[in-house]
């Protein structure tokens, strides 16, 4: 089947590309623009490794069609610092050492933000459930919900 | 190591500044942002992507194997076979500190005559996209003779059962065996009279457990991006746990001279022992040699778990005896273990560790290595430990319990500590077991009352720690800084660590060195990051680069003074008179001393060249309770407390990170995770939706205890701590949903149907 043109916006930049019509979201954004960031860990939907935010919703970027992303807004990994400024979620993962290997961590914090956006207030489990579809198989999740409570409660107050 | 070293000051001897601090994560920054390059985020111009082609059998003999149609496929540009590979000899020779049979390896990387397990390679293909890679795999022909398998440990050393290898003669039994079985090998280890040491005892418990294999789980698939130049050399970019073992396999594998292959480790995205083997690297480098162009493999989850190296299952039969006031008097263990399709499981550190905990006179360990049709298995953190230590903590426990004694008190009463000879071989130096079971009879945790169906388990464990061949590099810059280069592929944080280190030797600013993990050609053989060696082997030679460092700044300065090398002293970071009787000089501070260098002999640099020896070994303990659902067979875990000697936690976030997670993946091994086969050999569970492994919202917060009793061999006492965290949960988990129940389960994992079924046959 022919390519298929898109056009997008990523992280608040304009892309132009020709999408393989079987490639994913995920496929386009690391070999097509070189935003590696986000992460295959399964393809299957499964790890949350590849989440990305599209239009405002959280989702797993292995599992939206490149085509999909036709005059939608994606917010990555790539797009969470403003310069040199780290999100307060990026720095708190820092100050806990919410990482061992960190390759979990793009698709942790994307999910955090989204779930911050909507719920700045988040009790412990809540935030647990958020995250079930995210694994890490280094931590066991402890400094990572902590990083997530303090990140809310630091943004609930600026 | 170099023994004039000084080691064995204590960190009490002065205020540590940076050893034992929670300082900023060098390579932090690039792993929140998404700039941090792993094994897949790399590529290169005109790369190729490369496919591999897998059994569908667990067992068959490849009759023929034609590749006419792919290779005529518009875009594919080469394919290979196990005809590209050259055989090699059987004998296990060094890699490293590894023993490795090049002839098995070579087959299992690409079948040969026989496909040995459901994912076996038996072809590989490169094109210029995936998608047609992928097709081309579909149009290479294989012809089987379908084969019998076997599958399960006991099945497979019982007579009669399929062969894998008609070669394979077990050793280590007298007289040597005349017929092949799959039983690669036994082994022993005894220590005073077992039999006399049960005649001793009150009370005997045998009993026999099983385990699944189970599969590490680390989140980022293998990958690798090879290149071969026309000129004979190449590079090789892959994620990894050690790049001078992925070197030294890949130019065997492939044929080639050590220092014509390059290997740069990707940033690595988790490995627990599954990235110390090598897999799509020699397929790769063999396409690109074809080609002469850069090929690019990714495995795909599924292929993570049908075809890398999950850990054994075992099969451990445990034997223990004591007297009515709690005294282990004799210990007897027979452990089989699956080391899937080719020789080499764990058995060996099993029977090491699996009584190493306890000061018992008499012992008897026996251990088989046993073949199946599986995947070759591979370490998953302290291999081959928590099998054997999670079968001894149960009976542990049982006969505690029997005696009516505190599970805490009954280990206490048997700790080995200092002195203690090991049924293994020596006798221990400083432990801290002592102290981790005194910690874990203060904690709180221990003293909270439990309700309906819910229990407390303690399990403990050992592991050995490990030390080996480390190169460290550091450079110190113009400006005064420095770059500190080692060799060890960071997994959780030890850049951090060296770099606490370093500083502290130096008395500079932490910030002021820039740690790089080198390739391949940059520093002389690391062995691998596993076994626990990093911050203790490669911190070792990081002290070691930055004293030898500290002595070049102080010879600069010694000859511009005119003075004796050692009128000149170092502290605080700059290089002071030893003495007034020295003569009156104003301190030189490090970034003086750089700045100055080309006049003083040009630049300087600080190495260190050691085989680490001396590694402290590390007990631990956890406590867990559990709430068993007795309608769904549910567990859930309530709390969870981590008490482990670390010797000195350099960093002590990181030593948390590894008892959390350490502590979490035992859960998973214990309640969930194993790998099904189907009647026809083939794995059934090769996703992560089936092959659960524990989610955030499974757990509680996991709470950590770091005691600290100094290693005497490492000068701020590092022990290493990334093993141990996966021994002692099993059993704990095991033994808090015993006491919730009220009845002793003997298998792993225990999900719900296991514990529903083990409920109805306690009612009955
Ligand atoms: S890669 Fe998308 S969920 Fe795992
Ligand atoms: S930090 Fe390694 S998977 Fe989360």
């Amino acid at each position: 089947m022919a390519k298929q043109h898109v056009t997008t916006t990523v992280n608040n930049d304009e892309f132009e590309f020709l999408c393989e019509p079987k490639a994913s979201m995920l496929d386009v954004l690391r070999d097509e623009l070189n935003l590696t960031g986000s992460k295959e860990g399964c393809a299957t939907g499964d790890c949350g490794a590849c989440s990305v935010v599209m239009d405002g919703r959280l989702v797993c970027s292995c599992l939206v069609l490149g085509v999909e992303m036709e005059g939608k807004s994606i917010e990555t990994i790539e797009g969470m610092a403003d310069g040199e400024k780290l999100h307060p979620l990026q720095q708190q993962f820092l100050d806990h050492a919410a990482l061992q290997c960190g390759i979990c961590t793009p698709g942790v914090l994307v999910a955090a933000k989204a779930l911050l956006e909507k719920n700045p207030d988040p009790t412990e489990t809540e935030v647990r459930y958020w995250l079930a579809g995210n694994l890490c198989r280094c931590t066991g999740y402890d400094k990572i919900i902590r990083a997530v409570m303090d990140a809310a409660k630091e943004m609930r107050a600026a | 190591m170099d023994n004039s070293m000084d080691v064995g000051y204590s960190a009490d001897d002065k205020e540590l500044k940076f050893v034992g601090k929670r300082t900023n994560r060098p390579d932090g920054v690039d792993k929140v942002t998404g700039r941090a390059r792993f094994g897949a985020d790399a590529r290169l111009p005109g790369m190729l992507y490369g496919k591999i082609l897998r059994s569908p059998h667990a067992h068959a003999r490849i009759i023929s194997i034609d590749t006419s149609k792919a290779e005529a496929l518009s875009g594919v540009k080469a394919v290979v076979t196990r005809d590209d590979f050259e055989d090699r000899d059987s004998e296990f020779v060094p890699a490293g500190e590894m023993m490795v049979n090049y002839r098995d390896m070579v087959r299992n990387i690409m079948a040969r005559e026989k496909v040995l397990y459901d994912g076996h390679a038996v072809a590989a293909v490169a094109a210029t996209s995936v998608t047609i890679a992928k097709q081309a795999l579909k149009l290479i022909d294989v012809q089987y003779e379908v084969l019998p398998h076997v599958i399960d440990v006991v099945e497979a050393m019982a007579p009669g059962a399929p062969l894998l290898h008609d070669d394979l003669f077990t050793d280590g039994v007298e007289p040597k065996p005349t017929k092949p079985s799959n039983v690669a090998k036994r082994l022993e280890f005894n220590m005073g009279d077992i039999a006399s040491g049960f005649a001793e005892a009150d009370e005997i418990l045998e009993k026999t457990f099983d385990t699944k294999p189970v599969h590490q789980g680390y989140i980022e698939p293998h990958s690798c991006l090879a290149s071969f130049s026309e000129n004979g050399s190449a590079e090789l970019w892959c994620s990894t746990q050690g790049q001078y073992l992925v070197r030294a396999h890949c130019s065997k594998l492939v044929g080639m001279e050590i220092s014509k292959l390059r290997v740069t480790p990707s940033e690595i995205g988790g490995g627990f022992g599954g990235k110390t083997v090598v897999f799509i690297e020699p397929i790769a480098l063999a396409l690109s040699k074809k080609t002469y162009r850069p090929i690019k493999i990714t495995m795909t989850r599924d292929e993570v778990f049908r075809s890398s190296g999950p850990t054994s299952g075992g099969n451990v039969r445990v034997k223990v005896g004591i007297t009515k006031d709690g005294k282990i008097m004799a210990c007897e263990a027979e452990l089989k273990y699956q080391a899937g399709a080719f020789q080499g499981s764990s058995v060996q550190p099993g029977c090491m560790c699996a009584f190493a905990p306890y000061d018992v006179a008499n012992v008897n360990v026996i251990g088989w290595d046993v073949l199946s049709n599986r995947p070759k298995v591979a370490a998953y953190r302290a291999p081959g430990a928590p099998i054997s230590e999670y079968a001894v903590e149960c009976v542990i426990d049982e006969l505690a319990e029997r005696i009516g004694m505190d599970p805490v008190d009954f280990r206490l009463k048997n700790a080995a500590k200092e002195g203690t000879q090991t049924a293994y071989g020596p006798k221990f130096g400083p432990v801290g077991f002592v102290e981790v079971l005194e910690a874990t009879k203060a904690l709180d945790h221990y003293k909270i009352p439990l309700g309906p169906n819910q229990g407390r388990g303690i399990g403990s464990g050992f592991w050995f720690n490990i030390g080996g061949e480390t190169c460290v590099n550091l450079n110190v810059n113009e400006d005064g800084t420095l770059t500190l280069i080692t060799g060890s592929p960071d997994i959780g944080g030890s850049r951090a660590s060296m770099c606490n280190m370093a500083a502290e030797e130096l008395g500079i600013d932490v910030g002021l060195i820039n740690p790089i993990i080198a390739d391949t050609s940059v520093l002389g053989f690391n062995f691998l990051s596993a076994g626990s060696r990093t911050t203790f082997a490669c911190g070792l030679a990081t002290i070691e680069a930055a004293r030898n460092a500290i002595e070049n700044m102080r010879k600069r300065v010694a000859q511009l003074w005119d003075i004796p090398l050692d009128a000149v002293v170092w502290e605080d970071g700059a290089a002071r008179p030893a003495s007034s009787n020295a003569g009156e000089f104003e301190p030189m501070t490090l970034p003086e001393i750089a700045k100055i260098a080309p006049k003083t002999g040009g630049p300087i640099a600080g190495h260190a060249e050691i085989n680490a020896q001396g590694a402290g070994p590390g007990f631990g303990t956890h406590m867990v309770d559990v709430e068993v659902d007795k309608e769904t067979g549910h567990v859930k875990v309530l709390r969870y407390t981590v008490i482990q000697d670390a010797g000195k936690a350099i960093h002590p976030s990181f030593v948390e990170g590894q008892y959390q997670g350490g502590a979490v993946q035992c859960i998973g091994w214990a309640l969930n995770e194993e790998y099904v086969y189907g009647e026809d050999g083939r794995l059934q569970n090769s996703g992560f939706l089936d092959y659960r492994i524990p989610l955030a919202s499974d757990l509680p917060m996991i709470d950590t205890k770091i005691v600290e009793v100094p290693n005497p061999n490492h000068p701020y006492g590092v022990r290493g701590v990334g093993e141990t965290p996966i021994i002692p949960g099993l059993a704990a988990m095991s033994n808090a949903i015993s006491n919730a129940l009220g009845l002793r389960m003997s298998e792993l994992p225990m999900s719900p149907p296991k514990v529903l079924k083990a409920i109805k046959e306690a009612s009955v």
